[in-house]
């Protein structure tokens, strides 16, 4: 085979995997579903792995495409399937394989003891199925069926727990919203069949390079379009308010879609469509600001939140503000970067989390954690890796791509490049300070949970004792707690290696994962860079090597600026919560206003509420009363009342007494005759 | 020679005495014959015509019309006798399961 045809098989196994437990899952034993879901993960991985071979030989190809026959052909517009592998496509292959394959791993763990196991992985499976046929498209229109069908896998995945409200409310959210955006992303699709005439990227982007002389106009409004469609997948303002509430769905799911993958499509996207970005500086412009106040905004609330996955969702948009940043300032290989990175340490982040919340039977609040360090080592040493890594503290893997952004942003020629970057560090200050918050709050000081959860403590006292006296109580207790992990009973507990394996992985690759975009200032070669050079193009050679001394300067002066903006982050941190821990209540009432607007998060979904959402409620319920239950549904049921009337008086006829059926013949004859006689004269 | 008047007023009197009684009795059996009688008064009207006429199309007719009666009457006496041992009776007001 070549390697184009194993091209199919890196979104069909996830597929099969699907299909197998989908239809045959609720039969399968717990083991069998895992082990169904892994195999068919780890067989894309492979591939995966082995197309690196292929690219990192001498003479690599700059893309290896695979071409179905036409899906659809209609005159003068063609699409195929057909999948295109290049270098950005390859970092994204990866990213969702590895970190995907991680993560089913987690989930045979973490998700041991709920209900529906079955369904969870065969959703996951679908899940990766539709993310790989997003990355591998090479046209947009099979682009936007991975990115409606990631769409649909997140929407079964956050509600998961379809029984609770919100979980099923969060599921509706993250539809709705993503539909607005999906809007935008169709009529710019629109707009590029009625200029281009076909939606295959390669055939679009030659064409845009043929014709320099294209500014604007019609390629502001289609980038602005794709903007909308990028801003509703990757939760940019206005579109991010449902990513916190994604995280209603179980924590692998954040890890894996709400935070490494799926939530990413928006600043690949983005990417894979720079040559039509590259062209309208306004839009560009567009995106840096939207993100860089996604970021801004993002972090000032992650600042008071108390739960600590929804903590991380306001660190995942804040981040994902910053790789719209990267986007808008014309850096795509330092997005793609930081794309890698924040992979690696964020799904860390979230499935520490998990095991956190995992170790303490379901607490996710904050304020009840505490003095965790000893309790559970492992995911205490992992999960600092995480907090480290996206602080921005060298040499973590955080800080290489966030301060490539910064520094992109600060010598781009957008006139705002310089406020872009002082927001950027504004930012990196604050996300600092807030995962630093997070990881004492949670692992440092006195312990809140036992005296806060005394209630399962006092559950938990009986399983220790009777676990030698009598194993009997020790089942009967169990089965009275129900299968949800949410309440084991066991106690504070580390989490077992299946869980605990990833968080390593994750943990070596968020110390290590930085090290290929070491930037020539620090003695680097940012392999990264050259490595989606073919894709992104590369700078002019002349123009670097004049810029380089000098700039090598710069991008260390504002290397260190940053690193101190992190350490700040962590001395305040530090000071809030360790050494005066009640400084931070003492300021949050001294500044109740400002606490209390974070804490609501600047009231945006009140504002959509009273702005967007009761207006279109109100016309809809005017349109149900007037319109709809008066003309719609008053034309039908009229007709048929006056049907069903006149059908009553003809009822009378059949009145299954025979002799009446006489009368009705005899009645019938005599007319006859009648009108015979009266013809014949 | 009998004028057709004669035979045509006699048909008439046997076709008006059939339908009354179509009409008025109750008796499956007696409903029966009175078509039997109904048709006969038409057999009549037939006959007496393919005699005024020297046409012997009128009286065909008459042997299909026999032929129908005939099968007619198996048919229905079969029915009737059915219909009396489900429901013991053969008053026509009573046979009304098919009614609402």
């Amino acid at each position: 085979m070549t390697p184009s045809s194993y091209l199919w098989f890196i979104p069909l196994l996830p597929f099969v995997g699907f299909l197998i437990n989908g239809t045959l899952g609720r039969k399968f034993p717990r083991p069998a579903v895992t082990a169904v879901a892994l195999l068919f993960t780890a067989l894309p991985a492979a591939i995966v792995a082995y197309l690196w071979t292929i690219f990192k030989a001498a003479g690599a190809p700059d893309a290896i495409s695979a071409v179905s026959q036409p899906w659809i052909a209609i005159s003068g517009f063609q699409v195929n399937f057909a999948f295109t592998v290049d270098h950005l496509t390859l970092i994204m292959l990866s990213i969702i394989t590895g970190v995907g394959f991680l993560i089913h791993l987690y989930s045979a763990g973490y998700m041991a003891h709920e209900e529906g196991f079955w369904r969870f992985f065969a959703y996951l499976n679908l899940f990766m199925f539709f993310m790989l046929v997003l990355v591998l498209s090479s046209s947009f229109l099979l682009l936007f069926v991975g990115w409606e069908g990631v769409g649909l896998a997140s929407y079964l995945l956050i509600g998961f727990y379809f029984t609770k409200d919100s979980a099923a409310n969060a599921g509706k959210k993250a539809f709705v919203v993503n539909r607005i955006g999906d809007f935008g992303f169709l009529l710019a699709m629109f707009l590029l069949i009625a200029h281009f005439g076909t939606l295959n990227f390669s055939d679009i982007f030659t064409s845009i390079t043929a014709h320099p002389e294209w500014h604007g106009t019609f390629l502001t409004a289609i980038a602005l379009l794709l903007v909308v469609g990028a801003a509703g997948k990757s939760a940019q303002i206005p579109l991010y308010v449902w990513l916190p509430d994604a995280m209603e769905g179980p924590t692998p799911v954040s890890a894996l879609i709400h935070a490494a993958t799926m939530v990413t499509a928006g600043i690949y996207m983005v990417a894979r469509c720079h040559t039509l970005f590259d062209r309208s500086p306004f839009a560009l412009g567009v995106v840096a600001i939207i993100g860089a106040a996604t970021a801004l905004m993002a972090a000032l609330i992650g600042t008071v939140q108390q739960d600590i996955k929804r903590v991380l969702a306001y660190s995942t948009v804040s981040q994902l503000g910053y790789m719209f940043l990267a986007c808008g300032v014309g850096a795509y290989a330092a997005g793609i970067f930081h794309v890698l990175t924040h992979a690696f340490f964020k799904a860390l982040l979230f499935l520490a989390a998990g095991s956190v919340i995992h170790a303490l039977s379901g607490e996710q609040d904050m304020r009840l954690m505490g003095g965790l360090r000893k309790r559970i080592p492992v995911t205490f040493y992992t999960m600092s890796a995480g907090v480290i890594a996206i602080a921005g503290i060298p040499p973590f893997a955080g800080f290489f791509s966030k301060d490539e952004i910064l520094y992109q942003a600060f010598i781009s020629p957008n006139p705002l490049g310089k406020l872009l970057w002082a927001v950027g560090l504004l930012t990196a200050g604050i996300t600092s300070f807030y995962m630093f918050r997070l990881w004492f709050k949670t692992f440092f000081g006195p312990q809140h949970f036992e005296e806060h959860g005394a209630v399962l403590h006092e559950n938990a006292a009986p399983i220790h004792a009777g676990a030698h006296a009598s194993k009997h109580s020790t089942l009967v207790l169990e089965e009275e707690h129900g299968s949800a992990h949410d309440s084991h009973g066991h106690g504070v507990h580390e989490s077992s290696w299946i869980m605990l394996f990833p968080l390593v992985v994750l943990a070596i690759l968020s110390v290590i994962g930085g090290w290929i975009g070491v930037p020539a200032a620090l003695g680097g070669h940012n392999e990264i860079e050259h490595f989606l050079e073919p894709v992104f193009g590369s700078p002019d050679a002349a123009v670097e090597a004049t810029t380089a001394v000098a700039s090598h300067g710069l991008e260390l002066g504002l290397a260190a600026v940053s690193v101190l903006t992190a350490a700040l982050g962590f001395f305040v941190a530090l000071y809030f919560y360790i050494l005066k821990p009640g400084t931070s209540i003492a300021l949050a009432d001294k500044f109740a206003p400002v606490h209390k607007l974070l804490e609501n998060k600047f009231y945006v979904d009140e504002i959509y509420n009273a702005v967007l959402i009761n207006p279109i409620l109100m016309i809809s319920r005017v349109a149900l009363a007037g319109f709809d239950f008066i003309i719609v549904g008053g034309l039908p049921s009229g007709s048929a009342a006056g049907i069903r009337g006149l059908g009553g008086l003809t009822r009378r006829m059949q009145s299954g007494n025979i002799r009446s059926y006489a009368g009705w013949l005899a009645l019938g004859a005599a007319a006859v005759v009648v009108i015979m006689i009266y013809q014949a004269f | 020679m009998v004028p057709i008047a004669y035979y045509l007023v006699l048909a008439a009197i046997l076709f008006s005495v059939g339908a009354a009684a179509f009409l008025i009795k109750r008796n499956v059996i007696t409903i029966f014959m009175s078509i039997e009688l109904m048709l006969n008064a038409v057999n009549l009207t037939f006959v007496a015509f393919a005699h005024m006429w020297h046409q012997v199309s009128g009286q065909i007719f008459v042997f299909f019309v026999m032929v129908v009666a005939a099968a007619e009457a198996a048919v229905g006496l079969a029915i009737i006798i059915a219909i009396f041992r489900t429901r013991q009776t053969l008053n026509v007001d009573q046979i009304n399961l098919m009614k609402s």
